[in-house]
C-alpha cells in the first residue's frame, strides 16, 4: 500500500498512454454500452480506480475545472489533480467540466451539474461516475446515435431513480451531461443522446 | 519508421491534444452539433487541411494506420503531403487501401467501399456552418441551431425547385443529423450523402479556419433534406468508368487531350485499382 502522504506516478507514457485512453473514451462514447478496456491503467489515488484515474489524466488539464464528490474528495486526489493536471477545484457541481464521483448513491441529482446551454450545449459537465460493477445491474435496454439495432447496459449500484434521471436527462436534449462510468480497469458511456427505452 | 526529431508524436503539444479531445468527445455526445475549439496554426494554409490534420492529430496513434484521399485519389499533392506529414511526426503506418485503413481522412469524398465498424473518417471542412449563405450573422445562425429553425434552408432548396425544376445543389448538400442538427457534410458530392446514414464508421469532421468540430457517431440517422414530390436522388451517368468499368461509382471527367478528347473514370483509386487488379486476375 502507497503511503497517502505520498505522491503517486501519473501516466507512465504522458503521450501514447493519453492517446490509446482518449480512443477508449472516443469508443464508448460513440458506441454507448459497449464497456472498453482502458489500457495501460496508471497508479490510482485512494479512493479513485484505475479507469477514474486513467480518465482524468487524459482528459483534464488547466483549462478543466473539476468537482470532486465526498467520496472521491480525499487529499491524495486533490494533490494528484493539482499536480498531474493543475486542474482547478469547484465546489459547485454547475460550474465543473468535468465531476468525479465516488459514491453514485450520494451524489446531487444530475441537472445541478452544468447542462450547457440552447446555444452551447457543449458547454456541460462530463461526469465520471465510479461504481462498484459495470454489469450484474439491472438491465437497460439502450437506442440512438451509436447504437445499431439495441444495446444493453446493466451497471451495478446504481441508486433509486437514477434511471429517471437519465432518462429526464436525454430530453433535454441537446442539452444535458454526458456519463462514463468506471469500474476498475474499464468503463462505458452514456452521452445524453442515448435514449433509455426499457 | 522513426519520427521527426524536436516534435512531439503527431505534431501538436500535450495540452492542444486533450482541448481537441474533448471538444471531440462533445461532438460525438451532440451529433451533428458544431463544436467550437481553439484552432492552431498548422504547418500548411487554411483550406488545405488544417482542421482534418488537427482532429487526426489528436485521435492517431501508433497501432493506426492512415489513409488519405483528395477528391477519393490517394496520389494528389493534398493527400501525399497529409500521409507523409503523419508518417513523419507521428511514425504511422500509411495505406491507399480503404480496407486497411483505421483512420482515413478525406477531402471531399467517402470512399466507395464501404467502410467497416471501428473505423474513423475524418473530414476537412471548409465551411461548417450549412446556413452560412443564409444567414452570415454567427449570433443568427447559432440561435436557428438552437431552435431547430431550418425554415431558411427549405425555402433555398425550394427556391433551386421554382428556378430550375429540381434541387440544385450537387455538393455540399445539406443534412439532418439524427433528426436534429442541419449539417454541412462538406464538400462531398451528394452521390456520397447515402454513405453517411447509419454509417458502421465513426465520422469526424475538422474545420480549422472556421474553429469548429462536429461528428456523426457509427448507426446515425443521416438524411439529406428534400420535399416528398422532389425526392433526394443521387447523381447518375449513363456510362461506366473507362478504367475499370464501374457503373455504381462517382466519375470524374477527365480531359486527354486539347482536341476534346476526355474520359470518365473513377474518382475513387483505390476502388478502381483493386477492381483493375481482381478482373486481370480473373482473367490469368
Amino acid at each position: 500500500m502507497a503511503r497517502t502522504d505520498m505522491l503517486l506516478p501519473g501516466l507512465a507514457d504522458p503521450v501514447l498512454d493519453a492517446q490509446q485512453i482518449f480512443r477508449a473514451v472516443l469508443d464508448a462514447m460513440a458506441r454507448p454500452g459497449t464497456i472498453v478496456d482502458l489500457p495501460s491503467p496508471p497508479a490510482s489515488p485512494e479512493p479513485l480506480d484505475p479507469a477514474t484515474t486513467a480518465i482524468v489524466l487524459a482528459l483534464n488539464d488547466q483549462e478543466t475545472v473539476v468537482w470532486l464528490d465526498d467520496a472521491a474528495d480525499s487529499e491524495a486526489v486533490r494533490q494528484h489533480l493539482r499536480f498531474h493536471c493543475g486542474s482547478p477545484l469547484t465546489a459547485d457541481p454547475a460550474q465543473a467540466h468535468f465531476a468525479i464521483v465516488g459514491d453514485i448513491r450520494a451524489m446531487p441529482p444530475l441537472a445541478s451539474f452544468n447542462l450547457g446551454g440552447d446555444e452551447y450545449p457543449d458547454r456541460s459537465t462530463t461526469l465520471i461516475l465510479q461504481v462498484p460493477d459495470l454489469t450484474g445491474g439491472t438491465t437497460w435496454t439502450l437506442g440512438g446515435p451509436g447504437i445499431r439495432d439495441r444495446a444493453t447496459l446493466a451497471v451495478a449500484g446504481l441508486p433509486d431513480g437514477f434511471r429517471d434521471q437519465v432518462i429526464e436527462n436525454h430530453l433535454g436534449f441537446p442539452r444535458g451531461v454526458d456519463l462514463i462510468f468506471t469500474c476498475g480497469a474499464r468503463a462505458t458511456a452514456l452521452p445524453r443522446s442515448t435514449r433509455v427505452e426499457g | 519508421m522513426t519520427t521527426a526529431s524536436g516534435y512531439n508524436f503527431a505534431y501538436l503539444d500535450e495540452q492542444t491534444k486533450r482541448m481537441i479531445r474533448r471538444a471531440i468527445l462533445k461532438a460525438v455526445a451532440i451529433p451533428g452539433y458544431q463544436v467550437p475549439f481553439g484552432s492552431r496554426e498548422m504547418p500548411l494554409p487554411y483550406g488545405w487541411g488544417t482542421g482534418g490534420i488537427q482532429v487526426t492529430a489528436a485521435v492517431i496513434g501508433p497501432d493506426d494506420r492512415l489513409k488519405v484521399i483528395d477528391q477519393g485519389a490517394d496520389d494528389t499533392t493534398n493527400a501525399v503531403s497529409i500521409r507523409r506529414f503523419f508518417a513523419r511526426t507521428a511514425g504511422v503506418a500509411t495505406t491507399e487501401r480503404t480496407t486497411a485503413a483505421t483512420v482515413i481522412q478525406t477531402r471531399h469524398r467517402i470512399p466507395e467501399t464501404p467502410l467497416t465498424e471501428g473505423q474513423i473518417l475524418v473530414y476537412q471542412v471548409p465551411i461548417p456552418e450549412p446556413l452560412r449563405w443564409l444567414e452570415p450573422r454567427e449570433t443568427e445562425t447559432r440561435r436557428m441551431h438552437a431552435l431547430a429553425d431550418y425554415g431558411a434552408m427549405h425555402v433555398k432548396l425550394y427556391e433551386d425547385i421554382a428556378r430550375y425544376g429540381r434541387i440544385a445543389t450537387t455538393y455540399d448538400y445539406p443534412v439532418l443529423v439524427n433528426d436534429r442538427y442541419l449539417m454541412r457534410p462538406s464538400p462531398i458530392p451528394k452521390f456520397d450523402n447515402p454513405k453517411m446514414d447509419m454509417s458502421p464508421a465513426l465520422q469526424l469532421f475538422g474545420a480549422g479556419r472556421e474553429k469548429r468540430i462536429y461528428a456523426v457517431p457509427p448507426y446515425t440517422k443521416v438524411r439529406s433534406l428534400d420535399f416528398k414530390d422532389h425526392p433526394f436522388a443521387v447523381q447518375s451517368w449513363d456510362r461506366p468508368c473507362e478504367l475499370c468499368g464501374a457503373t455504381d461509382s462517382f466519375l470524374d471527367e477527365v480531359v486527354t487531350d486539347d482536341r476534346g478528347g476526355r474520359m470518365f473514370v473513377c474518382s475513387d483509386t483505390d476502388h478502381c485499382g483493386t477492381r483493375r487488379d481482381a478482373a486481370q486476375e480473373a482473367a490469368e
